[in-house]
């Protein structure tokens, strides 16, 4: 009975803490994300996997918001149909959160699930934080 | 001991099980409820979320009527008579005007202005964590600001106590919605509606298109009754024939001055590249006679700045009104994505973290009792029950109840060890913890024991929530 019951210790990570990356704005009101690796995550992963994520996430970011003659292009198109245009299509922004997600599950199965963490999407958030969970692993608990 | 599943270690799969095996057993709504029905700030909704207008909307169909009357009598009287005595073109470039102005109009008044959704608990609790550290004992600490950089400029971010986060720059909150809102403008009245990033352009499109059409219709009156007086020479004659044109004219002559100031103004707004807002605080305007007015957000080039705001890529709405909310009673999730993110995989994590996230709340908050009540090995839980049974029950079950949810949480949500159930579960705390989805708004939820912590996090008087009930 004692066994069956730390057996399943062992198999049932629990969360442990959160870690909330927030916005960096020094570049104004851009979607950019801090790059500093949160003292948190340092006996988990190494700073260079981290801010290369980050990185990542941040260039995706502004290629979303980027002005360029293509938003532009698609700005005025939109405009001149009186928006009915989005009725058929989906605006480059969108696009590119698509590809958001897809980068972050690519993410969290490549890197982040076997350190027992998970990045959630910061659109669930708003785009206020990337929030990162920590999960305590049960095995270094059961030896106490 | 109940048999207890066994799951692999993978996160998502533990994600997705537990959701799938709490869902039958603990569905009791009926009809499954979309986000916009438990949306925290002053809003209505229409057509099942799609649309969202402000609460105190009173002027928009005053609005909306004016221009209806307007046009309507400009087609039904002066355009007969101007489509015999000059072109037919007239009412063509009045409807098209027409048509512009009032589809401008319905989108800036349904479309979201850039709402952005409430903090979590999670993010708020860190977020008082942080300041803590750093600020002073005093039950009711002072606004709380943040100083930031922006282009080498120093920009003051204020702590918006109702939506429990640091406002990013540009972001107002709007007291009559009752949202943060992000490049707020102002709150406009006669479209019912706050002007944020997102509906800017709709905004100023109508403006602008509403000067057109008043400056139209307006020549067009003037044209029609000179003409006509020409025709009978006298004015009186041909007013007494089309007493409609009168209406028009003092409907237009008033509408003119203030529609084309405003169309100004706000040309001005979009070629320096300023809210309303800003311009009525005079952020940027300390240093008269500089070229930038230290606005940092200015790309110094009037062409730049007007594409920017107008034609820029469209961002997403922040608040996701047509998710379905989780098979829980009134709890909503505080924000999501627009867009259909595929079933419920991605969801199902947010809905695991924040599910166990409570329990780690729960914990923080009564850390001690737990450190004493749980330590690592299980099989001392039996016996534990008996202690913390016979000791304290009051603050003993929530603790207990969290730490020993916190495993059972993960795997056998349908079937807790009996042991535990008559003990460490009362009601409230048995339910909270494994149905409530996101902690942000479980403060919100009538359990008296959370209403208590909700205050331990720190929240002035001005916690805004709307209760759901």
């Amino acid at each position: 009975m004692a066994e069956t019951h730390s057996l399943q210790d062992l198999q049932q990570p629990a969360v442990s803490s959160k870690v909330f990356v927030q916005r960096d704005y020094s570049s104004g009101t851009i979607c950019k994300f801090q790059t500093k690796f949160p003292s948190e995550l340092e006996s988990r992963m190494d700073k260079q996997q981290f801010e290369e994520t980050m990185q990542s996430l941040n260039n995706l970011y502004a290629e979303a918001e980027k002005l360029g003659g293509k938003s532009y292009l698609e700005g005025c198109l939109a405009c001149l149909t009186a928006y009915t245009i989005f009725l058929c299509m989906e605006t480059h922004y969108e696009k590119v959160l698509k590809k958001i997600a897809k980068y972050i599950k690519d993410q969290n199965e490549k890197i982040y699930a076997p350190r027992g963490l998970l990045l959630t999407d910061p659109i669930e958030r708003g785009l206020r934080v990337v929030e990162i969970t920590i999960f305590e692993d049960r095995n270094i608990g059961s030896g106490r | 001991m109940k048999n207890c599943e066994y799951q692999q270690i993978d996160p998502r799969a533990l994600s997705v099980s537990p959701l799938s095996a709490q869902n039958p057993a603990e569905k009791k709504v009926q009809r499954p409820r979309r986000k916009w029905e438990a949306f925290p700030g002053k809003n209505r909704f229409f057509c099942d979320g799609r649309l969202i207008l402000a609460r105190q909307n009173g002027v928009l169909p005053l609005t909306l009527g004016l221009i209806v009357v307007t046009s309507g009598l400009f087609f039904a009287f002066d355009c007969p008579f101007l489509v015999e005595h000059l072109t037919v073109c007239i009412p063509v470039i009045g409807g098209v005007l027409f048509l512009f102005v009032v589809a401008s109009l319905l989108r800036t008044s349904f479309t979201d202005p850039g709402i952005l959704p409430r903090a979590t608990a999670d993010e708020a609790a860190d977020i008082e964590r942080q300041i803590d550290t750093s600020g002073s004992s005093t039950y009711r600490p002072p606004p709380r600001t943040k100083e930031i950089l922006i282009n080498q400029q120093v920009v003051k971010l204020k702590y918006c106590f109702t939506c429990k986060m640091f406002r990013p720059p540009r972001t107002s909150h709007c007291s009559l919605c009752d949202n943060c809102v992000e490049r707020f403008d102002h709150h406009c009245p006669w479209v019912g509606n706050c002007v944020g990033k997102r509906n800017y352009r709709y905004f100023y499109s109508f403006i602008i298109s509403l000067s057109f059409l008043t400056s139209f219709i307006f020549a067009c009156v003037i044209t029609h009754i000179t003409l006509r007086s020409q025709a009978k020479k006298g004015i009186v004659q041909a007013v007494q024939e089309s007493p409609a044109s009168v209406v028009e004219l003092v409907i237009c002559f008033f509408s003119i001055w203030s529609i084309l100031g405003l169309s100004g103004f706000h040309t001005y707004l979009v070629a320096s590249n300023l809210t309303t807002n800003e311009d009525i605080k005079g952020s940027w305007s300390g240093k008269r006679g500089a070229e930038e007015s230290g606005n940092p957000y200015t790309y110094s080039n009037i062409i730049t700045n007007c594409c920017a705001t107008l034609c820029g890529p469209m961002p997403p709405s922040l608040i996701d009104r047509r998710g379905f909310l989780p098979p829980d009673e009134a709890i909503p999730a505080a924000a999501a994505s627009e867009m259909e993110l595929p079933p419920f995989t991605p969801k199902s994590d947010a809905n695991m973290c924040t599910q166990s996230t409570k329990d780690v709340l729960e914990r923080m908050l009564h850390s001690s009792d737990f450190h004493g009540l749980c330590p690592s090995g299980n099989p001392k839980t039996s016996p534990l029950v008996q202690e913390v049974s016979s000791s304290a029950p009051a603050t003993a079950e929530p603790s207990l109840s969290s730490g020993c949810s916190r495993q059972l949480a993960r795997q056998a949500v349908v079937d807790p060890c009996p042991l535990l159930t008559p003990v460490a579960f009362s009601k409230n705390n048995r339910r909270d913890s494994l149905h409530s989805i996101n902690p942000a708004f479980r403060l919100a939820s009538p359990s008296p024991t959370l209403s208590r912590r909700a205050l331990v996090l720190g929240d002035g008087p001005d916690i805004g929530f709307i209760p759901q009930h």
